[in-house]
């Protein structure tokens, strides 16, 4: 193809995505469009999926069988956005096992908040209060994304990730309303899991790259920045409503902006579990790493019998 | 407790389900496969909730003011009542596997008749578990055939496993008091009639999947009186954790 065509290509390509078309599998795309969202679509399968670790770890003590059964249903529910993004993925291109690979190699990446440990059950209620709350907010938005599966994925997600995060509300709620000790746990699990929700709404606006071009993909419809506001904004309500405090001291309404000004968020915190060394990295691609080695033979012999029995069916055939 | 035969029964079916339900929580996210992971999650999920439905049911049997919690966490080792099978440890995905298809055959079985009882809330209980739990032995018995077919490995492994499991098959079919009461009643399930068909249907899968149906006659009893393996303390004090830790507390 000429230069003068490709760049036919792009420009209708270009349009159809200002008019709001969506780009099907089978559409032509640039390059880099679909590698951009290989990575991003694929970085999301896998939040979901490591994603199932911090929270899995309480599966077996959750303190109810109410609870245990809602947590499981979560937990569940991940593992099926994980199956479900992986399969919007493959239709860029790619291989759930050559996803798989980048995810065990280090050469893609997931949501850092995974990297912090559950260690009480109000991380429960905070994991579903705040990190799906950050989720929902980072991810509404992308069910009008230029690329068709991405967006039908996104909308099937957010109708599950606002009632993970109303459910995950609702056990902050108990406690905060239960024993003293009971309180103490959620302000505790508000005071871990806050600053590192904030941080995964991405780092400031100057220092983001690729978000220029991901606005006119209508992967990122609003900055970082702006998210993150949006995430502030709406929390603080929820935690006065239940008497929980907000661990900022700098947190203040700001009646001119109509917005709540907070205080600096620690950026190194931010990159040290961006580049590998937050409390929980290795543990988890131990996990994953470690669950996929194992279950090799697993595969093989599903795969082994598959064939085996193909054959015998061709035999019967004949 | 004014009936305190049917309470006791009623455990010695929950606890099949809650002990086993916990056995396949402990897998969610690290399962060989997200399929699988799913489908473990699931049949945990299933299970659980099969588990409240009988809890309740107890709960309202004892009136004391117990509820469903209490009576699933807060019992000592001795006092639970499941088969030694389902509290078997998930040495591997073959064990997992191999656990769940040799309850679920009888599962399924027990939960056939169940539905005959004449105990009103029991039977509806019975019908809706039912449902479930056909679908989940027809994931166990699936993955038998082809773990057992599939390669060298994965049948050695699968052989392994139903080896060492088999010793706890025959409890499955053993009456305690409070069954033999309830049976009397038309209440309970007379499991001695399910034994024939049990073997017959598990020796025909395991020979379908190439593996040797083990000889031993050699089997080990007393989950449900109360004495179980070493296993299952420390899966109680997973269980119990919260309820032991922070007593009396909501939710």
């Amino acid at each position: 193809m000429s230069e003068e065509q490709i760049k036919n290509l792009e420009k209708q390509f270009d349009e159809r995505i200002a008019r709001d078309e969506k780009i099907e599998p089978k559409d032509w795309m640039p390059e880099k469009y679909r590698k951009t969202h290989i990575r991003q679509m694929s970085q999301h399968a896998h939040s979901e999926i490591v994603g199932m670790l911090p929270e899995g770890n309480w599966i077996t003590r959750a303190p109810s069988l109410r609870r245990k059964v809602a947590l499981l249903a979560k937990v569940q529910d991940e593992a099926g956005h994980g199956l479900y993004l992986y399969s919007a993925t493959e239709t860029l291109g790619v291989s759930r096992d050559e996803l798989y690979e980048q995810l065990h190699t280090g050469k893609a990446k997931y949501s850092s908040i995974f990297n912090y440990p559950t260690v009480t059950w109000a991380d429960m209620g905070a994991i579903g209060w705040l990190v799906d709350g950050a989720a929902i907010i980072n991810q509404v938005p992308l069910c009008n994304t230029s690329y068709g599966p991405y967006a039908r994925a996104m909308i099937r997600v957010c109708k599950e990730e606002s009632f993970h995060q109303r459910q995950g509300y609702e056990i902050m709620i108990k406690l905060a309303n239960g024993t003293p000790e009971q309180k103490e746990m959620a302000q505790d699990a508000l005071n871990r899991w806050w600053w590192p929700s904030l941080m995964m709404l991405g780092p400031t606006d100057d220092v983001s790259v690729h978000t220029e071009q991901s606005m006119k993909w209508k992967l990122k419809r609003k900055s970082n920045d702006d998210l993150r506001q949006q995430f502030i904004d709406q929390t603080v309500p929820q935690a006065d409503l239940i008497g929980l405090t907000i661990p900022d001291p700098d947190l203040k309404w700001n009646d001119e902006r109509g917005s709540y000004d907070f205080g600096d968020i620690d950026w190194d915190e931010f990159w040290q579990v961006v580049k590998g060394h937050g409390p929980c990295n290795k543990e988890r691609m131990k996990a994953r790493v470690g669950a996929w080695e194992e279950g090799e033979w697993v595969r093989d012999a599903a795969m082994a019998h598959a064939e085996k029995k193909k054959e015998r069916n061709q035999k019967q055939a004949v | 407790m004014k009936n305190e035969n049917l309470y006791n029964y009623l455990l010695g079916i929950a606890d099949n389900s809650l002990v086993l339900g916990q056995r396949m929580g402990e897998l969610c996210g690290h399962g060989p496969s997200l399929e699988t992971d799913i489908a473990c999650t699931n049949i945990s999920l299933d299970l659980f909730g099969q588990v409240r439905s009988y809890f309740q049911y107890a709960a309202k049997i004892a009136g004391d003011n117990r509820t469903e919690d209490d009576i699933a966490m807060l019992r000592k080792e001795r006092e639970y009542k499941n088969v030694l099978l389902v509290e078997q440890p998930n040495t591997n995905f073959a064990y997992t596997i191999g656990r769940q298809f040799l309850f679920d055959v009888y599962h399924l079985a027990f939960l056939a008749e169940l539905q005959k009882s004449t105990d009103l809330t029991l039977s509806a209980i019975a019908n809706k578990c039912i449902k479930e739990v056909s679908y989940h032995e027809r994931f166990s018995s699936d993955w038998v055939k082809r773990l057992g077919d599939g390669t060298k490995e994965s049948n050695q492994k699968m052989q392994d496993a139903i080896n060492d499991l088999w010793t706890y098959t025959d409890e499955l079919f053993h009456q305690t008091d409070a069954d033999k009461a309830m049976v009397a009643e038309g209440i309970g399930v007379d499991v001695t009639i399910l034994k024939e068909n049990y073997y017959k249907q598990v020796n025909n899968l395991l020979e379908e999947a190439t593996l040797e149906v083990p000889e031993s006659k050699w089997f080990q009893k007393g989950g449900k009186e109360g004495i179980h393996t070493e296993h299952l303390g420390y899966l109680l004090s997973d269980l119990q954790y919260m309820q032991r830790t922070y007593p009396n507390m909501e939710w």
